[in-house]
């Protein structure tokens, strides 16, 4: 469903990422991990046609995402959603406006039936005395369940999510950890998380890849990535200060 | 050859093509904002709310620093000519100086400067910060594009607007003009008015409105431009607001000559 291919980025001269490949299949929970900087973000950012990239190709079902003309990045944007690491919502809109507003702006609904579809999420996500406030007015957590909400209500095929959990209190985290779960066993979405949190990777993945200086250096289902042999993966897993990996 | 000759010169021709380079992307950029903004003006009744909602940021939120710049503007008018006119005995005619400079000149300048600084920087401001914390990454995944959704209302609004203002700021510098005339030159009121009505011509005002409607398309799409070019976070949306800023000043100046030099320009025969 997902494909990068040899994908190569540079920043300001800089590598970011330095020959990325990997494949997520449909109905698959894929977890990106590695150290701040190492270019997971950017990794996501590819999939969505945010960044295009210096070589290599992105395939979306087939489709080359990247370079590709602005409809052709608005079919294969349709199937999917990311939740941004800071939620991304529209600043001057209420929590109910912002989830409303890809219903609202696809103008595919009646008035009544936003207002359900919005009305649902509200309450699965324990938003609804939040649906009048402004973004400035709630709590981290709430922003990046309202911005769950906003993708959820788009019903994607392939949800990206930016750093989902960090920043939250355990018992939220969990929460979201369900709620990605949640969406692959009933719906059979396809997700790729990027992530700091290993409990949370061990949790919600299928399979774990590891980035580290723009290069995948694992690739391969939690069990496998627990007992790695690789002691730059099992220096991240464990959070050790001794190892292999150069702190920058 | 001596490199250390060679380098400083070789620099110095780098440092200058980069930034004309950078400069054609820029203008390239600010026109594509612009034809885009063109092109979704057929989602402009869909947009309605938000067009009327920056209307009123342009024109009502601006109206206090409108009148007193305008009024000023008036007074000062009023006050440089009448002195130069006492000269002569003819400082009655302070009048059609006033409305004639006010019309043409002043009031589409001025009232360009106020909503370059007050609503041109906040739109760069707005845009700028919706860039850097990734909310138009998110309208683009939401496939609504940004241009549609903040650039084209800003743009209609700005538009709209700032030719009302002009007609605002020239009745207000109109009246400072008064105020100076009749205090200060002298000048009784229906004297001042009376040169003022007969002055009043229908081509300068529409000369006037055209500047301000160019100016308001100008304004609004630099901002917009400068705000969707931001990046690295605060210190990125400061220099767009900056940039957003110095470049509407020197378009303003530029393009309003040569509206002026299009229709007054032939002045011999």
């Amino acid at each position: 469903m997902i494909e990068l291919v040899n994908v190569k980025k540079k920043f300001d001269g800089k590598i970011v990422l330095n020959g990325v490949s990997f494949k997520v299949e449909r109905g698959e929970t894929f977890v990106i991990i590695g150290q701040s900087g190492t270019g997971k973000t950017v990794t996501l950012r590819h999939i969505a046609g945010l960044v295009d990239p210096d070589e290599g190709h992105v395939l979306i079902d087939g489709v080359r995402m990247d370079y590709a003309d602005a409809n052709t990045k608005t079919t294969l944007r349709e199937k999917m959603g990311i939740v941004f690491q800071s939620g991304a919502l529209i600043n001057w809109m209420t929590v109910e406006e912002n989830i409303a507003l890809p219903l609202i702006e696809s103008r595919k609904y009646s008035k009544n039936k936003i207002e359900e579809i919005v009305n649902y999420y509200l309450r699965i996500l324990q938003l609804t005395d939040a649906r009048n406030k402004m973004p400035a007015e709630i709590s981290g957590g709430m922003k990046k369940r309202a911005a769950l909400a906003r993708v959820l209500v788009r019903n994607p095929e392939i949800i990206l999510y930016d750093e989902p959990t960090a920043g939250l209190d355990p018992v939220m985290s969990r929460m979201i950890d369900e709620l990605v779960r949640q969406m692959q066993r009933d719906f059979g979405v396809t997700s790729v998380v990027v992530t700091h949190e290993m409990q949370s990777a061990y949790y919600i993945a299928d399979r774990i890849a590891m980035l580290y200086k723009g290069e995948l250096i694992a690739c391969d289902v939690p069990e496998n990535i627990k007992s790695s042999k690789n002691p730059i993966v099992q220096q991240f897993i464990t959070g050790s200060i001794e190892g292999p990996i150069e702190v920058q | 050859m001596n490199m250390k000759f060679i380098k400083p010169i070789y620099e110095t021709f780098e440092y200058v093509g980069k930034n004309i380079l950078l400069g054609l992307y820029d203008a390239g950029y600010i026109l594509l904002i612009f034809f885009q903004s063109v092109y979704f003006s057929k989602d402009v009744f869909r947009r309605w709310r938000e067009i009327v909602k920056q209307m009123y940021i342009a024109g009502v939120k601006s109206f206090l620093v409108s009148s007193i710049v305008s009024f000023f503007t008036g007074m000062v008018l009023a006050l440089q000519t009448g002195i130069e006119l006492m000269a002569f005995q003819q400082e009655a005619l302070v009048g059609d100086l006033v409305i004639t400079v006010m019309t043409r000149e002043m009031g589409p300048f001025t009232s360009a400067l106020v909503l370059t600084a007050s609503v041109g920087s906040a739109m760069a401001a707005e845009i700028g910060t919706m860039k850097v914390s990734e909310e138009i990454d998110a309208l683009e995944m939401m496939a609504i594009h940004p241009v549609s959704f903040l650039v084209m209302p800003r743009v209609v609004a700005l538009s709209i607007m700032l030719p009302v203002v002009t007609i605002y700021s020239v009745v207000m510098g109109t009246v400072g003009g008064a105020i100076v005339a009749n205090f200060q030159l002298l000048v009784p009121y229906d004297v001042y008015y009376y040169h003022v009505l007969d002055t009043l011509r229908f081509k300068a005002t529409y000369v006037g409105m055209l500047k301000s409607y160019i100016f308001g398309i100008m304004i609004s799409s630099i901002s917009c431009a400068r705000g969707l070019q931001a990046k690295n976070g605060a210190i990125g949306v400061g220099q767009a607001v900056r940039s957003s800023v110095v470049i509407s000043f020197l378009m303003v100046l530029i393009v309003g000559y040569f509206i002026t030099a299009l229709f007054y320009g032939k002045v011999h025969d």
